[in-house]
């Protein structure tokens, strides 16, 4: 298990190191959540209710995040390098694991400035909001990072992912934003919760097939 | 070490190999000859465990931790320095002793004093040495080289001939090249394929 997690942290690290080095994704991500944002706080006509912002709020995190989940195996489909790491003696799994920290963290970083900006433009969001981004960040980053790779490996890889990263991701929206609108948001949260726990699984399980021919 | 029985791949309704049966003992090198589209490459992907047999058996006996794999693309990051590249291999190898056996290496490859450059910025000829590193880093039993002499100067080459010819014996070779008269010095089995 330790060895497992050593894999994974060594292959992480990578991955934040190429970004700090390369800088082609998080800048990317930032840029698009405050235009975005921007976007909607001049589109939405003034006296909407906070039911239609919050769930805006989650249109651009949900679309934030596929920009990001976009570039996640750009290395490895350009350098041939997926051949690589699946030749390393690693349970291939990690490699997953790895890739879903690292988009986790560019996501993170991406709303950090993103729920600020919204407060800015909208107003500010409440504990349950707070937690289920935090919560919908892991789902997103467990389906997505599986579906990046498929996408990788695929043509039109571009049209792939959102295809279908999008209804995948709908439970997300749903819990999210349910859990942002609703007092005592605490089943919206237990929802997504579950829907991390069981696509996590499903992802980490299946990740081998889908980078292996 | 390696014994293929009736070997067949195909993609799609394109057939790559037919038929194919050899086998390598350990220590043997074997050099895997043929034009261009002869299927040399699926070959040795076979054999490394990144494509599957449409039909046959393929035994290998090492794990793929044993295993060293020099393919078309030195599959280094660009953005990662050479001394980060290995470290990074090194790491999920479990090299022991690994930063002096990176050391070693880069000596021995002519890549000491351009280590801390990014492989974004080396020429082919370097990438290919740094592949060669990468490739020998964990002292695999089994190392597939496929066009190995690609990239490579009149030096890298000359080193190269001297890595094979020093490996003969203690490990066993399989290298896929079309021009098979490059390793004619180097005694070594051959495997035709049309």
């Amino acid at each position: 298990m330790r060895r497992y997690f050593g894999d994974a942290a060594v292959l992480a690290r990578k991955d934040l190191r190429l970004e700090l080095r390369a800088r082609d994704t998080l800048p990317a991500m930032l840029l698009f959540v405050l235009s975005i944002l921007a976007v909607f706080h001049f589109a939405l006509p003034s006296g909407s209710s906070r039911l239609a912002e919050l769930g805006l709020l989650w249109v651009a995190i949900i679309f934030t995040a596929l920009l990001g989940l976009g570039r996640a195996f750009v290395a490895e489909r350009e350098q041939g390098l997926l051949d690589a790491l699946v030749l390393a003696p690693c349970d291939r799994s990690t490699i997953w694991l790895a890739k879903g920290i690292a988009t986790f963290a560019f996501l993170a970083v991406a709303e950090l400035v993103a729920l600020p900006a919204f407060a800015l433009f909208f107003s500010p969001v409440g504990w349950a909001t707070i937690a289920g981004v935090v919560l919908a960040d892991v789902g997103i980053c467990a389906v997505g990072t599986l579906l990046s790779a498929m996408a990788a490996a695929g043509r039109a890889r571009e049209l792939l992912l959102p295809l279908l990263f999008l209804p995948l991701a709908l439970p997300i929206v749903i819990g999210g934003v349910g859990a942002s609108v609703v007092h005592g948001s605490g089943r919206y949260l237990g929802f997504l919760a579950l829907y991390d726990a069981i696509f996590a699984v499903l992802a980490w399980a299946s990740f081998e097939y889908v980078v292996t021919e | 070490m390696i014994s293929a029985k009736e070997l067949s791949k195909r993609y799609g309704f394109k057939r790559v190999l037919e038929g194919l049966t050899f086998d390598v003992a350990r220590g043997d090198f074997l050099v895997v000859t043929g034009p261009n589209g002869s299927g040399k490459t699926t070959l040795l992907r076979l054999c490394v465990g990144l494509a599957i047999p449409t039909a046959g058996t393929l035994e290998i006996e090492p794990h793929r931790s044993r295993i060293g794999f020099l393919g078309h693309e030195p599959l280094v990051y660009r953005e990662l320095t050479i001394l980060e590249n290995l470290d990074l291999y090194g790491r999920l190898y479990r090299v022991p002793e690994r930063r002096e056996r990176i050391g070693m290496l880069l000596e021995r490859f002519g890549l000491w004093d351009s280590r801390r450059e990014r492989a974004s910025a080396l020429s082919r000829g370097q990438l290919q040495r740094l592949a060669l590193c990468r490739a020998v880093l964990h002292k695999p039993d089994l190392l597939i080289l496929d066009e190995p002499f690609s990239g490579l100067d009149t030096d890298g080459a000359a080193l190269l001939d001297r890595e094979l010819t020093g490996m003969r014996g203690q490990r066993t070779l399989l290298v896929a090249t079309h021009d098979p008269e490059r390793i004619a010095p180097l005694e070594s089995g051959r495997l035709a394929l049309a």
